[in-house]
């Protein structure tokens, strides 16, 4: 049912989504979209010495995709490029069948989406979107 | 409400719960004779109603993507299989006999459907995509050259839109697009007379766009279209089945259509074509049952349509379901049928309007049963998965018509479509649910 998927931090995530808008000196971005739905979502990243120094994200999604960004660009600050891929893939497990090791708490809000098999593409959008980005610098980025 | 109390109430039922004529001494409102059978059973007789989704009665609001069966039809498909099936004019055998005989009985009754002027003008195909790009590579390679234009719509659904990109990319031919006015609320017919009267080659476009509610004048299209000598080929996978379609009346040179949308079973629909433009026409694909004669050492000879382009074993059971299917309808009444669901889009419209910051596309009076709109701070797909855990089901996305939301500025949007067995609970309950999606995530 609603709640089991819609949890109140879900909600507040994609009523004020944090991270969102567009972001200042980005060095890598990408589109991501989803075909079923309609969602359509864009990840900036500036990349400083191989590690996240900043991420946002723009577009127009759903409530769980928006939430799913907004949590994102918050727990991957920090992070380097090679562990923002190894987190997307266990990320993608959490979403797609419950398991996944690794995820931070406060990505474990989004595991209830495997019980709904038409929603866990709106959860790893986000994910995919930011690891196609690490491979896309942006013209004219600072390196 | 029974039988009785109606009797007792001193109003007739009509076929639909909802639309009650009143007898009157003074007066007495006879339905039309096409609105008499089945009358007050139609719901009665589609088996899906009895689901229930987390104890909700179903409620099914997809009908521009697929329609439910009535039990008729299930049974008249079971009944096929268990007595009648085999291949299609091939066999010597009782059974192949039976199933050529249903499969051809259904051709007559798709000719009979649309009007057509011969039988063999119908060819069977998977449904409309098969339909156009069935056209695109036959009509289409010999007749369109570098140079040449292909009229479309901005308000084309992907399946009358990507056939006809790629037949302009692979032979040099231009395209036009007539465009959509206003919020979607009508083709610019202006431009349509004004883009017909350069004489492109081709001029394909939806009779019923599965998004906006609204019904273009095919008829005056064709008429402007023949005089500059273009080809018309319609797309009526929402009309056809849903309203009383004519090809002679509406002047057309080609229509397509699809059985799963009018209470016939998925997998079969049809291409209707003027014989003497199927006549010239290559075959596409190639195979057993399209051939006459065929060599090792020289070019096959090949039958005339309709067999020239039904290649393979064809869909035979669905052909049976489907003949089914437009006998229910024909005893229903399209024209009843019509004004049900279009009266019911009015009823949605008018009350999806109320809701703040709500907004349908298309015009103002619905001249179909699709009611297409986006709800502000609250994303279509949120509302198609909240409706459902309500047992409601809507379409949530962009209805494979990308170009054309993208222009109406709303990528993602939500659909209500209806149908025969919808009725006005149903709208009340669509109200509702909407009203809480918006409390729940605004």
């Amino acid at each position: 049912m609603d709640n089991e998927l819609y949890q109140a931090v879900l909600l507040q995530h994609s009523k004020k989504p944090r991270n969102f808008g567009p972001l200042e000196n980005p060095t890598h971005a990408a589109d991501g979209h989803n075909a079923l739905c309609g969602d359509e979502i864009s990840v900036a990243v500036r990349i400083e010495d191989d590690t996240i120094a900043d991420a946002k994200f723009t577009g127009t999604a759903c409530a769980i995709c928006t939430a799913s960004a907004s949590i994102m660009t918050g727990e991957v600050k920090g992070l380097t490029c090679d562990a923002v891929r190894a987190l997307a893939g266990n990320f993608r497990l959490l979403a797609k069948d419950g398991t996944g090791p690794d995820v931070p708490a406060k990505l474990q809000v989004l595991g209830g989406v495997h019980q709904f098999p038409q929603r866990v593409k709106c959860a790893v959008l986000p994910w995919e979107t930011l690891v196609s980005a690490l491979h896309s610098p942006v013209e004219g980025g600072s390196r | 409400m029974t039988d009785s109390d109606s009797e007792q109430n001193g109003i007739l039922r009509s076929s639909f719960p909802h639309t009650r004529l009143a007898l009157r001494p003074d007066r007495v409102i006879l339905p039309p004779l096409h609105m008499a059978p089945n009358i007050s059973t139609i719901r009665e007789q589609f088996p899906f109603l009895g689901e229930t989704v987390n104890g909700h009665p179903l409620i099914y609001l997809d009908n521009a993507a697929s329609s439910q069966k009535p039990s008729r039809v299930i049974r008249r498909m079971s009944r096929f299989l268990e007595s009648e099936y085999a291949n299609v004019h091939r066999g010597i055998h009782v059974l192949s006999e039976r199933a050529t005989a249903a499969y051809e009985h259904a051709r007559t009754s798709v000719a009979k459907l649309l009007n057509a002027p011969r039988e063999e003008e119908v060819v069977f195909t998977r449904g409309t995509t098969e339909a156009v790009n069935l056209v695109a590579n036959t009509w289409g390679r010999e007749n369109i050259q570098s140079g040449d234009t292909i009229l479309l719509t901005e308000m084309e659904h992907h399946s009358n839109l990507l056939p006809w990109l790629k037949l302009a990319r692979d032979t040099g031919a231009k395209v036009g697009f007539v465009p959509v006015l206003e919020n979607g609320s009508s083709l610019d017919m202006e431009s349509a007379k004004r883009l017909l009267a350069t004489g492109p080659k081709l001029f394909a476009f939806v009779q019923i766009p599965n998004t906006l509610g609204l019904e273009n004048s095919v008829g005056e299209l064709c008429k402007w279209a023949a005089d500059s000598g273009t080809t018309t080929f319609v797309d009526g996978a929402q009309s056809v089945g849903h309203q009383p379609v004519d090809v002679q009346k509406l002047g057309c040179d080609f229509l397509a259509c699809s059985a799963h949308k009018m209470c016939g079973p998925s997998g079969i629909g049809a291409l209707w074509g003027r014989h003497d433009l199927l006549s010239l026409m290559p075959p596409w694909q190639h195979g057993g049952e399209m051939v006459d004669r065929a060599y090792y050492d020289k070019p096959a000879t090949f039958r005339e349509p309709p067999a020239r382009f039904e290649a393979g074993t064809p869909p035979i059971l669905e052909a049976a379901g489907w003949a089914e299917a437009i006998a229910f309808l024909d005893d229903t009444g399209l024209d009843a049928i019509r004004e049900h669901t279009v009266s019911l889009a009015n009823l949605a419209a008018g009350r999806l309007r109320e809701i703040e910051g709500l907004h349908v596309f298309g015009p103002e009076v619905r001249q179909s049963g699709i009611v297409t709109f986006s709800v502000e701070g609250v994303h279509a797909h949120d509302i198609a998965f909240f409706a459902d855990e309500r047992g409601l089901a809507l379409r949530a996305g962009h209805h494979c018509a990308q170009p054309l939301m993208r222009k109406l500025g709303s990528p993602s949007s939500s659909r209500a479509s209806f149908y025969l067995y919808n009725q006005p609970a149903d709208v009340d309950a669509l109200i509702a649910i909407l009203r809480e999606a918006v409390a729940f995530f605004r």
